[in-house]
């Protein structure tokens, strides 16, 4: 049905999108690989000369890199595996029969809609704050010594923090997929005398292996870039206990006006991201052909 | 297929599920207890506070101290800004996509997909030196174009996945009975297309609401949003619970609304579809 002449009319409603699309990845993004090869520091007008790989050896050599690096793994890994497994359970929870389900649906998916730096501060303050924060009060009820959260475990509390952010994501995108399960499968199962947890493991978690794909997918692509929950309560710290890559490219770039290495850090970011992207990609586009 | 379950298996399902609802909800609501609380109440124990007065002060503190509906206005501006502009750039190129899909539609829509896999912060310094350069930082205007670029793919992608749900057989016909281009977007096709709109619309308010990695690096005082806003209660050490809640009850009251709303659309928004 297409003619010419709608193929050019498309071509041409298309190109603005495209356009902006292209410019808003290659603009910037040759701009911080070009940045990544200079010693450039926003504090140092000296001329920017060029140093080869100096930033990437110096970045990589720093022991902060290290530590951002295993953070950035802890912080991504514990959430993901917080928000998978829990996301199941939960999913599996609220399709069961039960009275008012829309109500606690609603309750659950909430904090998916609180944004990250008011999390962060309610956790910080109103929960985890040893004096004034619930847990320390329940703690002092209890007769035990209240824990302080950002100096005893400071990565674990934002782990916690983002999980209960992202749970509800997960939780969601799963059960949506268990609605989709065919229950006359599973009731003939059943009636077959399966038990109920071969009826999970051979086919409720078989149909959602998909969804548990995506899910992990699209949560590390926005876990990788986690920010203002760190920025609004450890600054990264103590020392570098709580700096995760993003962090650390915020820290050397905004911070340490460092444009050089902010921008090695910056491609290395990218080069992580792309890791994951390809697999994600890979999934959505076959999803497009069927 | 309603499979027959006894009453006493399904108050045990909605006991559970309630106190683990309940315990998620609870920071939530814990804040908007706070936010009706003096300052001194507000830091007690939770029993004490539930039983301490209510009191109103906190939101005109906010609102006194901080000027907080500059705040408001600077969120709502961006997000609505960056959606409808979004809009504006995306409806074209996803109707054509839609309806006059080339052999390299696929590939133009996964390379769309992937400028969203960018990470912000390996673009974090061009940006912000361009936007220095062009005198533009903790403007809202700056904040617009970001956002609408970062969310251009999701907007695009979502329009058309919906777009494709409309059968093009009432388009040709619409075609065959002369309608012009023009008239058949506008009068054919817009109307089927408005619940699928509303719902991208819903959705890319909400995620520009809460950005909060541009909103927090290239703003200062004049076009910071609420997440910047609300950023900056991390730094002044002592009583300001109840402030503190106040004024996040307001900045996620709305959103939190519209969220509901749009449950099942958020999963096809942010999973491209990938899951149904």
């Amino acid at each position: 049905m297409a003619t010419k002449a709608s193929r050019s009319a498309a071509r041409l409603m298309i190109s603005p999108a495209v356009l902006l699309l292209l410019g808003w990845m290659i603009i910037p993004l040759s701009m911080t690989v070009y940045f990544s090869f200079l010693r450039y520091n926003l504090l140092m007008p000296d001329g920017n000369p060029f140093v080869g790989w100096d930033n990437y050896y110096w970045f990589f050599t720093d022991p902060s890199f290290k530590d951002a690096m295993l953070n950035t793994l802890l912080l991504v890994g514990g959430v993901l595996a917080i928000t998978t497994v829990g996301g199941v359970l939960f999913a599996l929870l609220l399709d069961q029969p039960m009275w008012g389900q829309g109500v606690i649906r609603i309750m659950v998916i909430a904090p998916f809609f609180v944004m990250p730096t008011v999390s962060g501060l309610v956790w910080k303050n109103m929960f985890m704050n040893p004096v004034n924060g619930i847990f320390g009060h329940i703690a002092s009820a209890l007769g035990m010594q209240p824990v302080d959260f950002f100096s005893q475990i400071p990565l674990l509390s934002i782990i916690f923090i983002v999980a209960w952010q992202w749970l509800p994501f997960a939780t969601l995108i799963l059960l949506t997929a268990f609605q989709s399960l065919d229950q006359e499968q599973l009731e003939a199962a059943e009636m077959d005398g399966a038990s109920w947890l071969a009826r999970f493991w051979y086919i409720m978690l078989p149909h959602l292996a998909r969804a548990i794909t995506v899910v992990i997918l699209i949560q590390t692509i926005f876990l990788l870039s986690i920010f203002a929950e760190i920025l609004v309560t450890t600054n990264g710290g103590p020392g570098t206990s709580t700096t995760n890559l993003t962090y650390l490219i915020y820290v050397s770039s905004l911070l340490q006006y460092d444009v050089g290495m902010g921008s090695a850090g910056g491609v290395i970011a990218i080069i992580l991201a792309n890791i994951v992207a390809i697999f994600l990609m890979r999934m959505i586009g076959k999803n497009l052909d069927a | 297929m309603a499979r027959s379950v006894s009453n006493s298996r399904k108050a045990l399902n909605t006991a559970v599920a309630a106190t683990l609802g309940f315990l998620i909800f609870f920071p939530i609501l814990w804040i908007v207890v706070l936010s009706f609380k003096s300052e001194g109440d507000a830091i007690r124990a939770p029993l004490e506070v539930l039983t301490s007065g209510w009191t109103f002060e906190s939101y005109t503190a906010v609102q006194e101290r901080s000027d907080y509906f500059k705040h408001f206005s600077n969120s709502v501006i961006i997000s609505v800004g960056s959606t409808l502009l979004g809009l504006l750039i995306a409806i074209p190129a996803a109707w054509a996509m839609a309806f006059v899909p080339g052999k390299r539609t696929k590939d133009v829509l996964m390379w769309m997909l992937s400028t969203k896999m960018l990470p912000s912060v390996g673009v974090l310094v061009p940006i912000y030196l361009i936007f220095r350069d062009l005198g533009i930082l903790d403007s809202r205007i700056g904040l617009v174009v970001v956002l609408t670029l970062i969310n251009l793919p999701i907007i695009i992608w979502m329009l058309y996945t919906y777009f494709r749900e409309i059968p093009g057989e009432i388009l040709e016909a619409a075609r065959m009975d002369g309608a012009s281009l023009r008239s058949e977007v506008l009068y054919v096709l817009t109307p089927m297309a408005v619940p699928g709109m509303a719902s991208t619309v819903l959705l890319n308010i909400i995620l520009a609401w809460n950005e909060a990695f541009w909103t927090l690096n290239l703003t200062a005082a004049k076009a910071a949003p609420l997440t910047a806003f609300i950023a900056s209660y991390s730094s002044p050490e002592g009583l300001f619970y109840a402030k503190l809640s106040a004024a996040s009850v307001m900045a996620i009251a709305p959103i939190l609304i519209m969220g509901w709303f749009s449950q099942k659309q958020l999963v096809r928004g942010l999973t491209f579809g990938a899951v149904k």
